[in-house]
């Protein structure tokens, strides 16, 4: 049983430091918290339901087609908002609350668009043989989950560290002021990360239709309170501590649904809290308190 | 403090203007209502209009105030009056444990709340609790049930909540927040601490949830965690509080009127259009309309309380 929630784990902790890394490239690079995050999330979820749908579309086929869409809408997201609001006194506190209005209104739409019920893809487009590994026996949904969160999870290292742009995109993370004063067009920079972080938003979003069974236009707001605790788990603005964040959130939820499964929808929200009162800088550490 | 006789008639008109209200208007469930957000959106108005802290999870403290009322009721069997000061109690108390995560800048903080009122939510809800909170079943407080004194008691809360306000508005202490709010170093350096203030007014801010929370509790007698836990009873307050504008005494009390009373004269057949209307209101508001509708009295030439 241990054994089984430990791989369990590791498979659902790839697939939540994808959650994650979307948020926390957002706010790596502005310093804003997405609360839409989810709500993007759903969106690609119901994306990927209704190409299934309407036109028998393999997810793995809507992925590229809709994540074009969403790069481009977080581009547009961020060439309409951030500008206006970067020259704000108290920035980061209305971006908050702007996104939270964002996220009310993304959901109420979605709610009138899909109604308000849960969807979900018949299980078998992935193959209906279960994968057995090290002598244990897990869905094949599983498996495909955490390999393409593991696809875009490298991908978007690669991005970081190999590329230019990555580049650049890391030295805004680290300071905005600094990468502009040396020259990095700073807003093409971030409205690129927006971009991406939405993309991986709706890639884990189409995720989660199988890694958590079903999605409904409400699955917004507690998933990215889990995406937000990920993030400050592994650290605010650092994205390899993403995935690290993810995996010990996905080992910790396993071996919780195993033991104590009555208690496991709280766990992110403890994690949450803990992290931010005895290690806000994350396990990796950085600084998040101020006066 | 009350010198001003247009402070002291504000703290006695509201009570008793709700108090005689019943007998015109017939709607007593939409009065109860329309206080209990008016409660709720000046006790957002103490953390958030003066220290600059917003906090989502705010609904923790009403069901927390929910929770503490019942049980007091269903195992103590103590009278409603003292269970609803229990109810009060029982948020003041999560106030003070959850008080560490004042030390965190606004924006963590205002997440951080949002996970602190689900995690006592999945508490109170959790199955395995049962025998104790009711889990997900719910509660019936019908042996207490009465509806002209809990109604009444509201409408006392209302005013208290009011006078807090309006006291913080008056005094040194109002100040001081105010001076934290807008610049935490120059505040310490003038003495001022820091900490201590904004504890001040998170801990006024979680008892008035709670002890609205205890009186709705009373008043409507049979409910479930997921009703008095729903986070859209903290966005309704926040917008209510940012419409009319936060940081002064009339602005939440606007906010509550107009917005609420939109709400209640086009009737609610749709809950997602109302979702879609205050999305957009806190968006626009935040960005244009920071210090809410009171801000275009104020550029009017009125001086606003």
């Amino acid at each position: 049983m241990l054994e089984f929630s430990l791989l369990a784990g590791i498979l659902f902790g790839l697939f939540f430091g994808l959650v994650g890394l979307g948020l926390n490239l957002v706010f790596g690079v502005m310093r804003i918290v997405n609360l839409a995050h989810g709500d993007f999330m759903m969106l690609g979820a119901f994306g990927a339901f209704w190409a299934f749908n309407l036109w028998g579309w393999n997810p793995l086929v809507t992925v590229p087609v809709q994540g074009l869409a969403f790069v481009l809408a977080g581009m547009a997201l961020y060439y309409f908002l951030v500008p206006r609001l970067a020259a704000l006194k108290d920035f980061e506190m209305i971006s908050l609350v702007l996104f939270f209005g964002l996220s009310q209104v993304v959901e109420a739409l979605a709610v009138m668009a899909f109604g308000n019920n849960p969807r979900s893809i018949f299980q078998p487009v992935f193959g209906k043989q279960p994968v057995h590994f090290l002598g244990q026996t897990l869905p094949v949904v599983w498996v495909v989950g955490a390999g393409v969160s593991l696809v875009f999870i490298v991908l978007v290292y690669l991005y970081l560290y190999r590329t230019r742009t990555g580049y650049a995109t890391r030295a805004v993370m680290a300071s905005r002021d600094e990468a502009a004063a040396s020259g990095v067009n700073v807003d093409r920079i971030s409205a690129l990360a927006f971009g991406v972080g939405l993309l991986l938003a709706s890639v884990a979003g189409m995720l989660s239709l199988f890694m958590l069974g079903s999605v409904s236009p409400d699955f917004g707001g507690g998933i990215t309170i889990t995406a937000f605790a990920v993030v400050v788990l592994g650290g605010l603005g650092d994205p390899v501590g993403t995935v690290l964040g993810g995996l010990v959130y996905g080992i910790a939820l396993m071996v919780m649904e195993s033991y104590l499964s009555s208690w496991a929808s709280i766990l992110p929200y403890i994690l949450l809290l803990a992290t931010l009162l005895v290690r806000p800088g994350g396990i990796l550490g950085k600084e998040v308190r101020h006066v | 403090m009350f010198k001003r006789p247009l402070d002291l008639g504000l703290v006695v008109l509201i009570p008793v203007l709700f108090a005689v209200a019943p007998f015109v208007y017939n709607n007593q469930l939409l009065l109860f209502n329309t206080m209990l957000f008016l409660a709720l959106a000046q006790g957002i108005n103490i953390i958030y209009g003066f220290t600059g802290y917003l906090p989502f999870g705010y609904v923790g403290f009403f069901g927390a105030g929910v929770y503490g009322a019942s049980l007091a009721v269903l195992f103590l069997h103590v009278p409603a009056l003292l269970a609803v000061l229990l109810g009060g109690l029982a948020a003041l108390v999560l106030g003070l444990v959850l008080s560490p995560l004042l030390r965190l800048s606004g924006a963590y903080f205002a997440i951080a709340t949002l996970a602190a009122s689900q995690a006592v939510y999945y508490v109170i809800a959790n199955p395995s609790l049962a025998n104790v909170t009711k889990g997900p079943y719910g509660i019936n407080l019908s042996v207490v049930f009465n509806p002209q004194m809990s109604y009444l008691t509201m409408a006392v809360i209302t005013g208290l909540v009011t006078a807090v306000v309006v006291y913080l508005k008056r005094s040194h202490l109002g100040l001081s927040l105010k001076a934290v709010r807008d610049d935490p170093l120059a505040a310490e350096m003038a003495g001022i601490d820091v900490e201590r203030q904004r504890m001040l007014a998170w801990i006024w801010s979680a008892l008035f949830a709670g002890l609205t929370g205890a009186a709705f509790a009373w008043q409507i007698s049979v409910f479930y965690p997921d009703t008095v836990f729903d986070p859209g009873i903290s966005i309704f307050a926040i917008v209510f509080a940012l419409f009319g504008g936060a940081g002064t005494v009339l602005g939440p009390i606007l906010g509550v009127v107009v917005l609420y009373g939109v709400y209640n004269l086009i009737g609610i057949t749709e809950p997602q259009y109302f979702q879609l209307i205050y999305g957009v209101l806190i968006m626009v508001l935040v960005v244009f309309l920071p210090e809410g509708i009171v801000s275009l009295l104020k550029r009017g030439g009125v001086n606003v309380l």
